[in-house]
């Protein structure tokens, strides 16, 4: 960004230097000077409505004539004050202002303010959430009068529990009317569904949605409520935040890797364990900045979920029967020993960097087989054209072009989805790529509406209408608007960077291989390759896929043959069963079958041992982000009597001979020394912290709300390699749609059946049942209405579902939701019967 | 009298008529402005005309013109017919009476500040007149006086209605164009003002009933003819909206500069019932009363002079308050009417009003004491200079003023408690 012209100006005598445009209130703070404000939020455009923030604003004094300012006697610049307070929230510094926040009259004026926003709160404290964390009560403390000329009897009194949905309760009395739940909706998430009606003292929040507060993001309100207003149903009366330990963590949710504060307490309702109070946003201004999406900050009951596997099980006279861990280690230790390079090891992008790359010393020290178990791939080329080091989505603006490509950011990353809307609004060209209609679509400079199976066809293309300039090989013949992509072929050209989000809507392995590989092409021809901003970011569906790919597993097409191939299977972080009932059958005739899981999943109920771990809030670890960020955890709460998943590995590893690491941190130092894009990390490395703006944390709590500093770490990128891949001409896959047929694709969506969000019960209500979704034409063309029962027929075997009519869906088309009980992995004919 | 400029219908009858009005030289304005006048000319004469914004704050109707920001496109024009001051009534008897001379100065506002579409913001009650100034706008558009190629030019005009929902605070010009957004009617943080950032973010002017209506007489009959009546800085005609303790309450049209004693005195036929004067409101409800002495009956009501008074002539809607009325119950009445209207949108105004309606009230009905007199005080001087908009400001005008120059009222109505 262009750099811009610094302003001099003082606040209660301290000299300030800050860019033009900056706004008052902002300024101080950079000083260390704190206004007080409530409705002013630093990540948010000011409104200047509860009038808190008042200073006093002398500006020098320009002669007409000369233009010159006009001096006192002592020969400083003669300074007018305008006489009435100002906003500093809203108020722009110029060069020469005096600043004035702790003149009397400005004390004054906090004072009064206060006063009027105490007469209608109802000061109950003592039982409040926000007690002790509450920029209301802080203020107040600080600047607010001592005592009430207000007539208690004359208070208003409205309702104390009002709930807004079934995760946010809304309470009226304490709410002071300042907005930035409504604004943070209306304008940085784009999901307005609470508004302000009726007016003057009256003046109270809604929400207009259907059901009550739909919002994917309705969390972060309760972090950003200056008072005791909206609290979620997970911490109402749950604890008071001065009892509460806040440990850093990671969400493990998707690829975003969101810096999380595990809030806890010893509490003696749990016989005085650790307890998980709540889930908090923690501030990584080049992640997610302060916010997390509902599923982080809701999901993690999984964790106390009473359905956790306690004991590791054994299958004896085929019952699994509970078994002591140094029996049980043994014994899998021998059989992966007398198995030796039949050893087939599947994990998935859930596990952390030290699990994954532990379970690979076991593989290449006994010559075994792994697997990545994902259904998309392109990680490699993620590896090598990932985006450069110090990329911010923050930072982008009108020199940047983004392309989304195949995937609903809002649903598989919502944290992406407002910062690309954000980096739009911004001015970056933003290009989305999308079969059906996406949330991002209103964003989009160019929006291209390919058929599903042309995903890496479209973007080739794209690469061939910028052919006359890089005399690329001629793509193929691609059916679609032509126009809209040469247009957006020459914006990507054009822009000084470019990042590629690509995902698999609609694709299983073989199309999202090619998709990235389509992708890489795209960047490599425009030259936005090895630049900070610039690079290609995969839309995993785990929290380190990416990870895994750099640590070098690989998804394998045909699960069910080497199940049948090898003669021990260990399957840590994964479970293939539920998502595909057909492999129920060849798992139960494989060989010696070990999981690793947090609970009896479909696939464990299969295995001849059941090993039990821990989640992510009792162990540490590393996750590597969409972005190629890797980032530091910690336990939140201790359990001895579970062991992380690298600590099992590391034991069957010691068993069978091998000499490996078994703490966290030497696990890691050798993963740096062995996999040359960690070559540079250290986990000291990820623990450092730089300043970030704007200031938030405990004593800022007024300023950005009840999220938590970062003192834990920001994480470092991964190295790019030093030559840029060669262009290759991936094999497009083929989709067989024949006219007249039914194509069931499939999609990923947020709240899904899979095992660890559905246990948390919190989030049922958004959880959706069984469903397709289909476009109202087709729906009134085989005579089905929205919420009918349907049968699929899809290869062979019937299912149930429930139909959505969505319009936003091509004809043609039957979209089938992932994890949601239909098992499909790349984009298959099917047919509709009524059920 | 002298001939009116603005309540035509007054001497005319029937010039609600198209082929009345255009037989009394009706859009001939409008015909001169596009046929030969640029939209900078049609701006500079009502510069020279000295013509003030009619809604109260007085600001050159031509130098706002002159401020629409040329680089944003498109422009729009919105007329504020949302007539919502308590006692002010005059837009009302414009739009029902003479309409099309106020469609035409919209019209001519439209082009000279090149905006294709204009929209009148009507409050709710006047649905009636809604459906009016529809019929009028379609019987322009037939006789070629809006729509398109307007008098062989290439110029395209459009006029909408808009009605409100019945909210004080949408006249606020900021809140209006909210409202036409479709959103709460709640006042903007400004700047930017409308003329660079108003109706969707585009460059707006917005303009009193009263204020578009002057502009035909401005165009026709010249900015130098207009500047003959009415004060050196105030000058036009004004609509003043006599109401209270007279004995003949109603619209006045007379030159700005008028005095308070000829409007109340002579026009007004006195007070009622032998009553005597006590004080006037100028401004309607966000008034501060003035202590009707013979000097202020002789002051002119001009932008300039009113406020040697301590008070403002905002709408010109005169009410005046005589002997027989209790100023602590006067002051309820507004707080209470200002407590309604608060949008809530800034705390002092919300709150404020809030607190002060619970302490008028207790004061009023004679169950308070000097101390809650001096609270309210407090409170009215505590909100003042901190609020949002004008709403805020305005509503410790009245309580503010009345304790300050009517001391004795509140000693009597606190001295002996109400059993």
């Amino acid at each position: 960004m262009p750099a811009k012209n610094m302003v001099h100006l003082t606040i209660n005598g301290k000299p300030a230097t800050v860019p033009e445009g900056t706004l008052v209130v902002n300024a101080a703070k950079m000083i260390g000077i704190d206004i007080p404000v409530f409705c002013y939020h630093p990540k948010m455009e000011p409104v200047g409505m509860c009038r808190q923030c008042l200073v006093e604003i002398g500006r020098p004094v320009i002669d007409r004539a000369t233009g010159k300012p006009v001096l006192e006697d002592d020969g400083s610049p003669k300074i007018q004050f305008s006489g009435r307070l100002e906003i500093s929230c809203a108020t722009q510094v110029s060069e020469g202002m005096v600043v004035l926040s702790n003149s009397e009259k400005a004390v004054r004026g906090h004072k009064d303010i206060l006063e009027f926003l105490l007469t209608s709160h109802p000061l109950d404290c003592p039982v409040c959430d926000k007690g002790g964390e509450c920029p209301l009560q802080n203020l107040t403390m600080r600047h607010g009068p001592g005592t009430s000329r207000f007539l208690y009897d004359e208070k208003c009194h409205l309702s104390k529990k009002y709930p807004l949905g079934e995760l946010i309760i809304l309470d009226r009395e304490r709410c002071i009317q300042c907005g930035r739940c409504v604004r943070y909706l209306a304008n940085i998430v784009d999901e307005p569904v609470l508004c302000f009606q009726e007016r003057g003292r009256s003046l109270q929040i809604f929400t207009d949605s259907q059901p009550g507060f739909d919002s994917i993001f309705s969390g972060n309100t309760t972090d950003i409520c200056p008072v005791g207003a909206l609290t979620t149903v997970d911490f109402r009366f749950g604890a008071r935040p001065w009892e509460l330990c806040a440990t850093a963590s990671i969400c493990p949710h998707c690829p975003v890797g969101c810096n999380l504060a595990i809030n806890e307490r010893r509490e003696a309702r749990s016989d005085g364990d650790i307890v998980i109070k709540r889930i908090m946003p923690r501030q990584n201004e080049s992640v997610n900045e302060i916010w997390i999406c509902d599923k982080g900050r809701f999901a993690y009951h999984y964790a106390e979920s009473k359905e956790r596997l306690k004991q590791p099980l054994v299958r004896r006279e085929g019952e699994l029967v509970e078994i002591g861990w140094d029996e049980v280690l043994s014994y899998v230790a021998e059989n992966f020993k007398h198995a030796g390079k039949s050893l087939f090891t599947l994990t998935s992008g859930r596990l952390s960097n030290e699990d994954l790359f532990t379970l690979s010393e076991l593989n290449n020290g006994l010559g075994g087989k792994s697997a990545l178990y994902t259904h998309m791939a392109g990680g490699d080329l993620v590896a090598q054209l990932g985006v450069g080091k110090g990329t911010n989505l923050s930072d982008l603006g009108k020199e940047t072009a983004i392309l989304v490509v195949a995937c609903d950011l809002h649903q598989e990353a919502p944290i992406w989805w407002s910062r690309v809307k954000q980096a739009a609004d911004r001015g970056a060209h933003l290009v989305v790529a999308n079969p059906r209609r996406t949330r991002l679509d209103r964003y989009a400079s160019q929006v291209i509406r390919y058929p599903y199976g042309s995903e890496a066809a479209t973007i080739l293309a794209m690469v061939n209408a910028l052919s006359a300039k890089q005399n690329f090989p001629k793509a193929p013949k691609f059916q679609g608007d032509a126009g809209v992509l040469k247009s957006a072929a020459e914006a990507i050209y054009s822009a000084e960077n470019l990042i590629i989000f690509y995902g698999s809507e609609g694709l299983g392995l073989e199309g999202s291989q090619a998709l990235a590989q389509a992708c890489a092409n795209l960047l490599v021809v425009t030259n936005h390759v090895r630049k900070v901003n610039n690079g290609l970011v995969g839309v995993w569906s785990r929290a380190n896929d990416q990870g895994a790919w750099e640590i070098g597993f690989r998804p394998l097409p045909n699960l069910s043959e080497a199940f049948k191939q090898y003669e021990a299977i260990y399957i840590a972080g994964a479970d293939p069963v539920a998502d595909d009932p057909s492999l129920a059958e060849t798992l139960r005739n494989a060989g010696f079958v070990v999981v690793q899981d947090l609970f009896l999943t479909e696939t464990a109920r299969l295995a001849d041992v059941v090993l039990p771990v821990q989640p992510f809030t009792e162990r540490e670890g590393t996750y590597t982000n969409g972005e190629r960020r890797v980032q530091r955890f910690y336990p939140g709460v201790v359990r001895n009597e579970f062991w992380p998943d690298y600590a099992v590995t590391a034991a069957i590893c010691k068993l069978v001979g091998l000499n490996v690491e078994s703490a966290p941190l030497r696990i890691f130092s050798k993963l740096a020394a062995r996999v040359p894009a960690f070559k540079e990390l250290t986990y000291p490395l990820l623990a450092q912290v730089t300043e970030q703006w704007p200031i938030v944390g405990r004593e800022e709590v007024y300023y950005g709300g009840t999220l938590y500093a970062n003192h834990q770490g920001l994480g470092a990128q991964l190295a790019l390699p030093s030559q840029v891949p060669s262009l290759a001409w991936p094999a497009l896959p083929e989709v067989n749609h024949p006219e007249d047929t039914l194509l069931a694709v499939p999609v990923t969506i947020l709240y899904d059946h899979g095992q660890l969000v559905f246990r948390s019960t919190l989030l049922h209500q958004r959880i959706p049942q069984t469903l397709v979704r289909l476009n109202p034409a087709d729906a009134n063309r085989l005579g089905f209405s929205d919420g009918s029962r349907v049968k699929l027929q899809l290869n062979g075997s019937p299912l149930e579902a429930l139909l959505n009519l969505d319009d936003g869906v091509p004809e043609g088309i039957v979209v089938v939701p992932r994890s949601l009980g239909i098992p499909l992995y790349s984009p298959s004919v099917v047919e509709l019967q009524g059920a | 009298m002298a001939e009116h400029i603005l309540l035509r219908h007054r001497d005319i009858p029937g010039i609600d008529q198209l082929n009345t009005y255009q037989k009394y030289g009706g859009f001939e304005a409008l015909r001169k402005a596009v046929t030969s006048m640029d939209p900078d000319d049609v701006t500079n004469e009502v510069k020279h005309s000295g013509l003030r914004g009619r809604g109260g704050a007085g600001f050159p109707t031509g130098l706002k013109w002159s401020f629409i920001d040329g680089n944003k496109w498109p422009h729009y024009v919105v007329s504020n017919a949302d007539e919502s001051e308590p006692g002010t009534f005059k837009d009302r008897e414009i739009m029902e009476g003479n309409p099309y001379q106020y469609l035409e100065g919209v019209a001519i506002c439209a082009y000279a500040v090149k905006a294709m579409d204009a929209y009148i913001y009507l409050r709710g009650e006047f649905w009636q007149i809604a459906g009016k100034l529809d019929q009028c706008i379609q019987e322009m558009e037939k006789a070629g006086y809006l729509g398109d190629k307007l008098f062989g030019s290439n110029i395209s005009i459009r006029l909408h209605t808009h009605l409100g929902a019945g909210a004080y605070i949408a006249g606020e010009e900021s809140a209006l164009l909210e409202s036409i957004e479709g959103k709460l009617a709640q006042p903007r943080l400004r700047p930017p003002f409308p003329p660079a950032f108003g109706i969707y973010g585009k460059p707006t002017i917005v303009n009193n009933v009263e204020t578009l209506t002057n502009v035909p007489a401005i165009i026709s009959r010249g900015a130098a003819w207009y500047r003959t009546i009415g004060t050196e800085k105030s000058p036009g005609p004004k609509i003043f909206s006599l109401s209270g303790c007279v004995n003949r309450p109603g619209n006045y049209e007379l030159p700005l500069g008028t005095t308070f004693r000829e409007l109340i005195m002579d026009h007004g036929r006195g007070i009622r019932g032998g009553h005597k004067i006590k004080a006037i409101m100028a401004a309607g409800a966000s008034s501060s009363l003035i202590v009707a002495s013979e000097e202020a009956l002789n002051t002119p009501m001009d932008y300039e002079s009113v406020p040697n008074l301590g008070a403002q002539l905002g709408s010109a809607s005169v009410i005046v308050i005589d002997d027989a009325i209790s100023i602590p119950w006067l002051i309820n009445k507004t707080v209470h009417f200002f407590a309604h209207e608060s949008c809530g949108k800034c705390t002092p105004c919300r709150e404020g009003t809030y607190w002060m309606r619970h302490l008028t009230e207790r004061i009023s009905s004679g169950q308070a004491t000097m101390k809650d007199v001096e609270l309210l005080h407090e409170v009215a001087s505590q909100m003042k200079g901190k609020c949002l908009c004008a709403l805020g400001e305005f509503s410790i005008e009245a309580p503010m003023s009345a304790i300050e120059r009517f001391p004795a009222e509140f000693i009597a109505v606190t001295s002996k408690p109400n059993a």
